[in-house]
């Protein structure tokens, strides 16, 4: 094989975990970013000669290594041998560059934490995570988030700032650290898939990337971290994925669940993400993540919308209600009861939510008040409830959805 | 690395008996950091009623009575640890007891070349 085209290989399967590994090392993100490039140059002038080395992940960061030295070393005569610079010099020169595999993967396992790390602001660690544990360009986190690439690039120097100057480490943390912050970086990913399954807004090609990127950043961390929580999320994303093709139609107009072709949903993704729930389930420590996975799971297993087994639904729900009570939650389970029992008491429900105040600015509140409505034939308060919901929302797909509905109000006796 | 920890709270939020207990508890972590050669330096301030803000404009002095901004919390104290990164500041400002009322801001401290 062309050495060329196993070097390719090698950098799009290893280069994160180079650089995740220098990063450590070096202490530095733009000296670990050089010093990654710098390697696969080395490795591409030297493998093409010599042939790939038996470990060439454990090669690739001992090049990076000493490329950084070497640039250490002259950055230090060029400012006078600045104390600071030398001792780290010494340090990384001190360290045993014989490292485990176990290890480098700790080392992605740690930048993701750092990113992800809830001194840095939110807006930020979503695009950091992207350009330095995914290794996304800047240009094409910007097209993604639909900004332009220096006000991106900005975001990521912001970031990278906070991290050197504030010493936000690169480090696992503590056990009793972990779950708060294990909830930072899942909700990161979460954030990701959203940007890139909402697609809404913008053009629906960039934003697909988004979701693969984000259910491979959940995998690796599933891999590195086998938490019950970050194999919900896993298992979540993998079952609305599931159903990206069938959610909007030809026109790009919402096609609601019910409605939606279920042959079309993509069963291999399905099976794995019902796996995982399985799996967080039997360890008892699962969490938001898993409920809402397991709710989507059966949805999933109904052939026909007819045959959801809504019952599960809503005992699902108050299980979710219980470790995570918030109004939105307790809204889609008034949805579920309308669906398990009658439509009245869901419609009870709501008005129950609505009336203490809570979700009264929520459109999906007062659209599902106008279905309830418009299914028990209460057409007059099933259109002001629509012409509500359609008031409260700018998304172009979520306002013709809610016209269609107000149309078929008009033409209905 | 040196960071600082500000303690701003509102002056008015606590008991004369719960100011005690919080300068003993404060002491005790002091003490502690102390051993672990983690403190540097640390101090409660005064009221703001006591501060004087002072601008040069012009070359002409303008004094003022009061702190630099009117707000509810205010500056009440510092920290000046120094730790491993920003995690160890983040877990010692967790254990200051006026972090439960307020607010601690945590500030690397800009590390210059070594003064003579």
């Amino acid at each position: 094989m062309d050495p060329r085209l196993v070097i390719e290989n090698i950098y799009r399967s290893e280069s994160r975990k180079v650089f995740a590994t220098l990063v450590r090392l070096l202490g530095d993100f733009d000296l670990a970013e050089e010093a990654t490039h710098e390697a696969f140059t080395v490795a591409m002038q030297q493998w093409s000669a010599d042939g790939i080395p038996p470990n060439p992940t454990s090669w690739l960061i001992s090049a990076g290594r000493f490329k950084a030295i070497d640039a250490m070393r002259r950055q230090a005569r060029f400012q006078n041998l600045q104390p600071e610079l030398i001792r780290r010099l010494g340090e990384i020169e001190g360290q045993n560059q014989l490292l485990a595999e176990q290890e480098i993967q700790d080392n992605r396992l740690r930048l993701i934490f750092t990113c992800c790390h809830p001194a840095i602001d939110p807006r930020i660690q979503v695009p950091l995570t992207l350009r330095e544990v995914c290794g996304l360009t800047t240009e094409e986190i910007a097209r993604a988030f639909l900004t332009t690439p220096p006000t991106m690039a900005q975001r990521i120097v912001r970031g990278k700032s906070k991290i050197r100057d504030a010493g936000i480490p690169f480090a696992i943390p503590d056990s009793t650290e972990i779950p708060a912050r294990l909830d930072s970086v899942l909700s990161v990913i979460y954030l990701v898939f959203n940007e890139g399954y909402s697609a809404s807004s913008g053009e629906s090609l960039t934003r697909v990337d988004l979701s693969d990127e984000a259910i491979r950043l959940a995998r690796l961390l599933v891999d590195l971290m086998p938490d019950p929580e970050a194999m919900g999320l896993l298992a979540l994303m993998l079952l609305h994925e599931s159903r990206r093709v069938t959610r909007l139609d030809a026109d790009g107009d919402i096609v609601l669940l019910e409605d939606q072709d279920r042959s079309q949903w993509d069963q291999a993704l399905i099976v794995e993400g019902r796996e995982f729930i399985q799996q967080s389930l039997r360890s008892k420590r699962f969490g938001v993540y898993t409920l809402q996975a397991a709710i989507s799971a059966v949805h999933s297993e109904a052939r026909v919308a007819l045959e959801t087994d809504w019952a599960q639904i809503v005992s699902l729900y108050d299980m979710l209600l219980r470790v995570y009570p918030s109004p939105v939650v307790e809204l889609n389970r008034a949805v579920a009861i309308a669906m398990r029992d009658d439509l009245a008491a869901g419609l009870a429900l709501i008005d129950g939510i609505l009336d203490r105040g809570d979700l009264s600015d929520y459109y999906l509140a007062h659209s599902a008040r106008g279905e309830l409505l418009r299914r028990l034939g209460r057409s007059s308060e099933s259109r002001s409830a629509f012409q509500r919901a359609l008031s409260l929302t700018k998304q172009a797909p979520e306002q013709r959805f809610l016209q269609r509905r107000l149309h078929s109000l008009d033409n209905s006796p | 690395m040196k960071y600082m920890l500000l303690i701003y709270g509102a002056e008015s939020c606590w008991t004369e008996e719960e100011r005690t207990t919080c300068m003993l508890e404060s002491m005790q972590i002091c003490e502690e950091l102390a051993q672990q050669g983690k403190w540097i330096d640390s101090a409660p301030l005064h009221s703001v009623t006591t501060a004087t803000s002072l601008r040069v404009r012009d070359g002409v002095k303008q004094i003022t009575d009061g702190p630099f901004a009117e707000t509810v919390e205010q500056l009440g104290g510092y920290y000046i640890i120094d730790v491993e990164h920003l995690d160890d500041a983040i877990a010692i400002a967790a254990r200051l007891p006026p972090a439960k009322k307020g607010t601690v801001e945590i500030r690397p401290l800009f590390p210059l070349p070594d003064k003579p």
